[in-house]
């Protein structure tokens, strides 16, 4: 059988459910490897995290570079391990770091690339949504080892334990992936909500929240569901860049995607259009987002959130 | 200090989009200059503007480099009304179609054969979407990759660059020596309009029209193939309601009917 190696993804130090969602796609081409990058020491920590889908080996990597050399170290790390192990290909999550990875390691290995893939199939054929969801294209890597990254939330992932066999790879990574260097770190904050691109619901708020975020949390937190906003709100300060969606912010495709006192300008939407359903809560019975929604209510959020938020509640208890 | 900012010309935003034999149908379709390679344009000015501006004949310029067709001059003519000294435009019929790696191939050999310190590109194109050339540029060129750079500070006297590097996961602090790549997000700074001065000297300024073969790489297909292409069904009208004091019951009806609940 074919080995298929993916780069395991970590939010601080356990792995995400996009490991999962990146072995359940690879698991259809052959048997699969999860590479883990991590610092000296921490590689078991890591490693043991990645324990969900179908994956039958984990490759762990320490070096001190990864931290102070960013996606330059990874992607050699990755390149390296390419021209060791010859995979059948590599799958990585979309998202800023790991298109730029993918991006080097192509260049690296003389490989195909293929990015923000919604689904990939047994024979590595890559389906993605472009011109903001509005295409369907398919596509295969026609040299070198494939190196496709898969969007977070579009496979459905085989979440089953299992129990890897670890193997330990000692590797040096070249002058030439360090030349730039991370002096300080600071993660994202997180609250208790789930995470924006693995959320099953999405609850986002715009400039219509006039800066106050409550009912659109309010309204999160009764369908357990992560909370997002417009650059307008991010813009004005009233929530952190690492909630926007759209073109310059996250791209997410929840079942649930609720646009509460926002426009639709077509940034925002090229961050949020593949959501499966989408619902609107807007003032203004002209505004763009509506042509989007499956359901739409004409109105003020600060009533209409309110009282869905309570209708949530009381059908839950 | 001589920058290179790396644009691309592009369907409009709002325009509809179609493929057609497995790319992007770029002819009928109005093409504007990237938006977000406008704040590429916009902080390598403010960086030269910083150190003693850029002069004809100073020690400082911006040239604006890009691949496309012929009439992506009108996008460069933007760049270059900003207040860009000159441009590049790899021009080549056998690039028509070509992929982020032809596209990082094209652009490094022009780079690195230009004497630039510094290159700065946009995140990403709002057609491909790809998000992935800056960090090929390095690559290829050996260079620091400083991307994602909400803030950039460049010091001549050390020959060295740093960023503030902000994307989903946080916030971090790069430096490197230069050469290096740049990329910045749309927060760092809010482009200048063209003044009509600009516009006026624009037209008078330098574009550099090359093919491949004075470039000196030759054409390679892409490397990932596109099977098929087709578009997708149209959202199904979805339903409106108007809210008279019962909207967010309705809400929370449909969300049951759709099991959300
Ligand atoms: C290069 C570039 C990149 C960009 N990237 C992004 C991006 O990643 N994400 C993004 O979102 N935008 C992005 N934008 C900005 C985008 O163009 C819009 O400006 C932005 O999305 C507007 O946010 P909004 O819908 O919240 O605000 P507005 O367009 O002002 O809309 C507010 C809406 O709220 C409604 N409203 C007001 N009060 C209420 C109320 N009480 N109850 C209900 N409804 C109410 C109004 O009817 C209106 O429709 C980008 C722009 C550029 C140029």
């Amino acid at each position: 059988m074919s080995q298929i190696f993916i780069l395991a993804d970590f939010a601080g130090d356990k792995s995400t459910k996009t490991t999962a969602e990146l072995a359940t796609a690879a698991a259809r081409n052959g048997s699969v490897t999860a590479i883990v990058l991590a610092a000296p020491g921490a590689g078991a920590i890591l490693a043991a995290t990645v324990k969900h889908g179908p994956i039958a080996n984990v490759l762990v990597v320490e070096s001190a570079d990864f931290a102070t050399h960013g996606v330059a170290a990874a992607a050699d790390a990755i390149s390296q391990i390419i021209a060791q192990k010859s995979p059948s290909a590599i799958l990585i999550a979309s998202h800023a770091y790991g298109k730029e990875v993918a991006g080097r390691v192509a260049v690296a290995t003389d490989s195909g690339i293929i990015t923000d893939a919604v689904d990939v199939a047994a024979d590595l054929t890559a389906t993605q949504l472009v011109f903001g969801g509005s295409t369907t294209v398919h596509s295969k890597v026609s040299n070198g080892v494939p190196i496709i990254t898969v969007r977070p939330n579009s496979i459905e992932a085989d979440l089953s334990d299992s129990s890897p066999a670890v193997e330990n790879l000692s590797l040096t990574i070249s002058d030439a992936a360090k030349l730039a260097t991370t002096t300080s770190s600071t993660p994202p904050v997180k609250g208790g909500r789930p995470e924006l691109t693995e959320a099953q619901v999405v609850v986002s708020g715009g400039r219509g929240t006039n800066g106050d975020f409550s009912a659109v949390e309010g309204f999160a937190d009764s369908l357990g569901a992560a909370v997002g906003a417009s650059r307008a709100a991010t813009d004005a300060g009233w929530y952190p860049h690492s909630h926007q969606v759209g073109q310059t912010g996250k791209t997410v495709s929840p079942q649930l995607y609720v646009a509460c006192g926002i426009s639709g300008a077509i940034q925002h939407r090229a961050g949020m259009q593949t959501s499966k359903t989408i619902a609107v809560v807007n003032k203004d019975p002209e505004a763009p987002i509506f042509d989007l929604a499956d359901f739409g209510v004409v109105g003020d959020l600060f009533a209409v959130l309110p009282q869905a938020t309570q209708g949530v509640t009381a059908q839950k208890s | 200090m001589k920058i290179a900012v790396c644009v691309k010309q592009v369907p409009d935003s709002w325009a509809e989009k179609k493929m057609v034999n497995g790319v992007l149908d770029r002819e009928g379709v109005d093409a504007v200059l990237n938006d977000l390679d406008e704040y590429a344009v916009e902080e390598a000015l403010r960086i030269v503007e910083a150190h003693g501006g850029n002069e004809e004949g100073g020690a400082n310029s911006v040239t604006i480099v890009s691949m496309g067709p012929e009439r992506a001059t009108e996008a460069i003519r933007k760049a270059l009304s900003m207040g860009a000294n000159d441009a590049i435009l790899v021009s080549d019929v056998a690039l028509a179609g070509s992929d982020a790696l032809a596209t990082s191939k094209v652009l490094a050999e022009v780079i690195k054969n230009g004497g630039f310190d510094l290159v700065i590109c946009g995140t990403e194109s709002t057609d491909a979407r790809m998000s992935v050339v800056p960090a090929m540029l390095a690559q290829r060129l050996g260079w620091a990759q400083l991307t994602f750079a909400s803030i950039v500070s460049v010091d001549p006297a050390a020959n060295t660059v740093s960023i503030t590097r902000t994307t989903e996961a946080g916030v971090d602090a790069i430096n490197a020596k230069l050469p290096a790549v740049v990329s910045v997000v749309e927060k760092i700074n809010e482009p200048r309009y063209p003044s009509f001065k600009g516009i006026m000297a624009a037209k008078k300024k330098t574009i550099d029209s090359r093919d491949l073969a004075s470039v000196g790489v030759s054409a390679e297909s892409a490397w990932s193939l596109v099977a098929d292409s087709a578009p997708r069904p149209p959202r199904a009208a979805g339903v409106k309601v108007t809210d008279e004091g019962n909207g967010g019951n309705d809400l929370v009806k449909f969300l049951t009917e759709k099991k959300f609940i």
